[in-house]
């Protein structure tokens, strides 16, 4: 059983389509890239996926559980799922600690020992344990990106999705936060990542998304992907983003 | 020439006639502040929950309150439950009812403003970290909200102290209304309302240099 599994998923906003019958699966282990122009649906997708965007046609699973299912529990399936976001989106009323540990003790029902312990020693993994009692007004923007994505992995989830986690970076910040999604992945996490990186996805990606329109037009391995994209669409964009 | 004489007003005087008063308004400032608050924050989330059945009725309920005087608010409250329910509340108990269910009106637009000025990104990630919605509000957007509207919920809240004198309409007991009693029985009404006057200009003006100081302080926090 497929880890993420996509099947003729599209939604609308109005009478406007943003998801085209997009059809996708991601295993167990395997790290995804979804690239493509902006407007091209690859945000919308992702957040479909643990069910932050509804959508009004075609079926999600995420580890067999049916995202679109309204029996389904959102909340317990989400708390398995995590997300790091564009934004950060760091809780700023909350020290850095306790924003690692507000939905492990509140969602998990952890202890607060315990999951102070599990905060501190994810902080420590991304390098930011000297941190702990500062505010995320205090830290820089790759700072913070890093809180997020040891937030997410406070909740032991069973993958993690990313929604172009360094297009608000500084470019001398972008590595700090690829280095830590790097290791990640490399560790066997199941990652579905939407990002602009290339170099991120041929150092880890195992296949490579590319959108246009709301659709899903190229859905390929690594090599072939960068190698010799199928449709016209994807080298025009290719040669966009890898030659300037 | 006004022919002023002060001396009567002892702290006896004061204690035994305007003492219950001052305690009054205060009291009624304070109910009226935190019910309100609490009302006026049910009432914003409902508004903005994105479901008619619950928007609709709080919007007309806050646009009703807004655009009606509050001593109309207080006379037919005080004049009306009597008939419903068969037996009067009494003028302190009606006071403070008819505040908290008025004030909540203005309190929930200045929440409303708060509720709305949290990025969404905030609520998708309470969300994604596998919250409720009432976690969500409650530990994460609320807070925040809260904290950014304080110096306005505050002043909010000095009008609402000034606003308390109108339960003369009804002849509750407050601040005001033991001045006025105290002036008649001594008949130097002038120097009473004229004291009054200026204990209500102390008290408001001096919370709002303090709103002004935690509004810096604010202002440097974020």
């Amino acid at each position: 059983m497929a880890m993420i599994e996509m099947n003729n998923v599209s939604k609308w906003y109005g009478a406007f389509q943003v998801l085209a019958e997009c059809n996708t699966q991601v295993e167990k282990g395997e790290v995804i890239v979804v690239c493509g122009p902006s407007g091209s649906g690859k945000s919308t997708l992702i957040k479909c996926v643990n069910g932050l965007e509804p959508f009004q046609q075609g079926e999600i699973r995420v580890n067999g559980t049916s995202v679109g299912d309204p029996k389904t529990d959102l909340p317990k399936l989400r708390a398995h799922v995590g997300m790091v976001f564009q934004h950060f989106e760091l809780f700023p009323h909350m020290s850095i600690t306790e924003n690692l540990a507000i939905a492990q003790i509140k969602v998990l029902g952890r202890g607060k020992d315990e999951a102070k312990d599990r905060g501190l020693k994810l902080l420590d993994r991304v390098g930011l344990r000297a941190h702990a009692d500062k505010f995320p007004g205090q830290l820089s923007g790759g700072q913070q990106q890093r809180v997020a994505i040891a937030r997410a992995l406070a909740m032991d989830p069973i993958c993690m999705l990313f929604d172009e986690p360094t297009s608000a970076l500084d470019p001398e910040m972008i590595n700090e936060v690829l280095d830590v999604m790097v290791e990640l992945a490399q560790e066997g996490m199941t990652m579905m990542v939407v990002t602009h990186e290339m170099g991120f996805a041929r150092k880890v990606a195992h296949r490579v998304i590319f959108m246009d329109q709301g659709r899903i037009v190229e859905d390929d391995k690594k090599d072939a992907f960068f190698g010799s994209p199928r449709s016209e669409r994807a080298q025009q964009f290719l040669s966009k983003i890898l030659h300037h | 020439m006004l022919n002023l004489d002060f001396t009567f007003l002892t702290p006896q005087i004061l204690s035994s006639y305007v003492l219950k008063g001052f305690v009054f308004s205060l009291q009624l400032t304070l109910v009226a502040m935190l019910g309100g608050i609490a009302l006026g924050t049910v009432l914003a989330l409902m508004r903005l929950s994105g479901r008619a059945w619950l928007a609709l009725p709080a919007a007309a309920y806050v646009n009703t309150m807004r655009s009606i005087p509050l001593v109309m608010v207080i006379l037919w409250f005080f004049l009306l439950i009597p008939l419903i329910t068969g037996r009067p509340l009494g003028a302190e108990m009606s006071a403070i009812i008819t505040f908290t269910l008025f004030e909540a009106a203005y309190y929930s637009e200045i929440m409303r403003a708060g509720i709305q000025s949290i990025p969404k990104g905030q609520v998708a990630a309470g969300y994604a970290l596998g919250m409720s919605y009432g976690q969500t509000m409650g530990l994460i957007v609320l807070p925040q909200a809260f904290r950014n509207m304080l110096p306005v919920l505050l002043t909010q809240t000095i009008i609402l102290f000034q606003d308390t004198s109108l339960v003369y309409a009804i002849g509750a007991y407050d601040l005001l209304k033991g001045f006025e009693v105290a002036g008649k029985n001594f008949n130097r009404p002038v120097e009473t309302y004229l004291v009054a006057a200026v204990l209500y200009f102390a008290i408001s003006f001096s919370l709002s240099m303090l709103v002004r100081k935690l509004q810096q302080r604010i202002a440097i926090i974020r």
